[in-house]
């Protein structure tokens, strides 16, 4: 009797699995769809795309579209392809994500192992700057860059994304370092380090999976800024996502969708590649900081 | 003067005092053990010792030297955790000489001396582990490892042992006092449990509410209790404490109520001095000092027997604990283990009057006899 009920229990579980499967492989490839259409054009003549279906695989493979957009293509008035603008999102993508992680650290570090009067209304303070909208602070920040001399340059946009990265970085270090046993703080105390020796041989080297959280957080949202990159760089700081914008809607010639689709793809790649790099770390560190905070 | 001295020291936050006027001289060598139940100061004071907190008013004076607003690295102490506080990402070894490393020992001295305090612990297979690999003895021995290899004068231990399960907890209290008895450094030890600080101490300082009930060695505080806390909190089962009367016609005795409510007259050794007949008195008793007549201390000069029933018989293998009715309330015995009762039975209780002491009921304080 109870045997017959497993059994049934193990068939209807297969049927309610494979339907589960059905359901999600027909999603991920509803997802996959976009960048299916755009690997596809990527790899194909202008002529396949004007003349035929964009769904359809290449013909005539090529991979001239991405040469193309890579080192020649028409970006505003130069034709240089996004290389030089790859090269700007780089030199503002990374500074600006280690720069905001050491703060964002040192900030958790302090809010939580060296707790002053009114620390929490500061921390208060700082989430709040989590919060306010981009095009706020559009001005104010213009005339700052001016004051201090780094309009229309990668150190400008450098400090603006510093400046909003903070606010996040002290969030998820504060979190993950409240767990922190305040006792070895002191037993170091005692052994003589000092602050930035305690933060540097104790605090930093557990602070792995936080970091990687921070890290794809900020290079997540630093890469794909477009409205910062749009309002305060200058020809030669332009990042990566403005440029695809000036590739894409440069009005002179044909539009040519396929040198397109490749410069999308490579405006995306670096983000890609950071999630299945340290996508997993993600998640562990997204737990560890949300649940014990 | 002592060697660690702590002169009319006070812990305030705002306006709450937690510490009030604790005054204790410790020389050389000593071994004290603050102790008393959580939240009486004894966890405040040490880090007072050891600079993690700041000091309201007063001084603490370490070997000769006012440590007021010395830096915690700058006192020459070692503390103990109660988590042990081992730096998770550092083996042991590097745990240990990581106090040394920023008072800047060169690094052979740093290898000697964590050398010979690995022999001392019999932890040197442990030197390239990370505290994660270690059981909790082992986190312990190294926890006392990293203290040892700064040759402090003091050690401060902030209940080391509670994290250790109770097999574990006896082994390492012995370990330490052998530790201390080859070492003769000047300790520190706080504990909420008063049998480590029976068996550690050279001397200990009961607290309570903030302030030292009593100070003096294990035997003073354990025999000559100075009020009804210290009486009560000290020894386990703890001291009975008998509502009695006094009676001053003829001998000098306390009149306590048996299992029946009938009075019975146990005659002191003395006078409490300034009480009247007839006075309210708290009359207390160690079980111990409550026996079966054949159990009962052969040297004591002051036996008094009476017969009541029993309550309730509890063997604890290596003595019988029996309760019994005493002035309204239940008196617990320690007996033999070998004694046969049964509950409801009537059997003779041996009184030994010489460890017999008399508190106030009103103020708990002491009446001395006189």
């Amino acid at each position: 009797m109870s045997h017959a009920t497993q059994d049934t229990a193990v068939r209807t579980g297969r049927i309610a699995r494979t339907f589960i499967y059905l359901v999600l492989l027909l999603f991920a490839l509803f997802y996959l769809l976009p960048f299916f259409v755009m690997l596809a054009n990527s790899l194909k003549p202008l002529s396949e795309i004007t003349g035929g279906n964009m769904m359809a695989l290449p013909q005539d493979w090529t991979i001239a579209p991405w040469l193309s957009a890579w080192s020649t293509a028409q970006i505003g008035v130069e034709p240089t392809g996004l290389r030089p603008y790859f090269l700007n999102s780089i030199l503002m993508v990374v500074p600006a994500v280690a720069i905001s992680t050491v703060i964002g650290a040192l900030n958790g570090y302090i809010l939580t192992k060296w707790r002053f009067r009114g620390d929490t209304v500061i921390f208060g303070l700082m989430l709040f700057s989590c919060f306010i909208p981009f095009q706020i602070v559009l001005i104010p920040m213009a005339r700052m860059l001016g004051l201090m001399g780094l309009a229309g340059s990668t150190p400008g946009l450098v400090l603006v994304h510093v400046v909003y990265g903070i606010g996040f970085g002290t969030l998820y270090f504060r979190n993950y370092y409240a767990a922190f046993p305040t006792e070895l703080v002191r037993a170091a105390q005692i052994d003589g380090a000092g602050f930035f020796q305690i933060f540097w041989r104790i605090m930093l080297p557990v602070s792995g999976p936080i970091a990687v959280v921070n890290i794809i957080w900020q290079f997540t949202n630093i890469w794909n800024d477009f409205l910062f990159g749009a309002s305060f760089a200058d020809l030669d700081s332009m990042p990566m996502t403005v440029a695809l914008n000036n590739l894409v809607n440069s009005s002179t010639g044909v539009k040519e969708y396929n040198v397109h689709f490749a410069g999308a793809i490579l405006a995306a790649l670096p983000t890609l590649l950071v999630y299945i790099v340290a996508g997993r770390y993600f998640v562990r560190g997204l737990m560890a900081g949300s649940v014990k905070g | 003067m002592g060697f660690l001295d702590i002169r009319n020291v006070t812990k305030s936050y705002g306006a709450v005092e937690v510490l009030h006027q604790v005054d204790i001289s410790v020389q050389e060598g000593e071994f004290l053990v603050l102790v008393g139940p959580s939240g009486c100061g004894k966890s405040t004071l040490l880090n007072m010792i050891a600079g993690l907190e700041g000091i309201t008013s007063g001084e603490i004076a370490i070997n000769g030297r006012v440590v007021n607003a010395v830096h915690p690295s700058k006192r020459n102490i070692a503390m103990v955790f109660q988590s042990y506080a081992l730096y998770p990402n550092m083996s042991v070894a590097q745990n240990m000489t990581f106090g040394l490393e920023m008072h800047g020992v060169p690094k052979p001295e740093r290898d000697k001396a964590l050398k010979d305090v690995a022999a001392l612990l019999q932890i040197e297979p442990l030197l390239d582990r990370k505290p994660g690999q270690l059981s909790g003895g082992q986190r312990q021995r190294v926890a006392m490892g990293r203290a040892l290899v700064r040759d402090p004068d003091v050690f401060l231990f902030d209940e080391p042992l509670s994290n250790l399960d109770a097999k574990l907890r006896v082994d390492m209290r012995t370990e330490i006092k052998k530790l201390h008895e080859k070492l003769k450094t000047t300790v520190v030890y706080v504990t909420h449990d008063q049998i480590e600080a029976l068996t550690l101490s050279t001397r200990i300082a009961v607290m309570n509410g903030g302030y030292v009930q009593q100070l003096g060695t294990p035997q003073e505080v354990y025999d000559d209790p100075a009020n009804v806390f210290v009486a009560s909190f000290m020894g386990s089962p703890s001291m009975n404490l008998i509502p009695a009367r006094l009676r001053l016609n003829g001998q000098a005795a306390v009149e306590i109520a048996d299992g029946a409510g009938q009075p019975v007259a146990l005659p002191l050794t003395g006078t409490p001095g300034g009480a009247q007949d007839g006075d309210a008195l708290l009359f207390g008793l160690r079980p111990e000092a409550l026996t079966d007549t054949e159990g009962a201390d052969r040297h004591a000069r002051n036996i008094v027997t009476f017969r009541n029933p029993v309550d309730v018989v509890e063997p604890a293998g290596s003595d019988t604990f029996v309760t019994t009715t005493l002035g309204g309330k239940d008196a617990i015995s320690r007996m033999r283990a070998d004694t046969r009762l049964t509950p409801g039975q009537t059997c003779d209780f041996a009184v030994n009057m010489d460890k017999a002491v008399l508190f106030d009921p009103r103020t708990e304080q002491r009446l001395r006899l006189t």
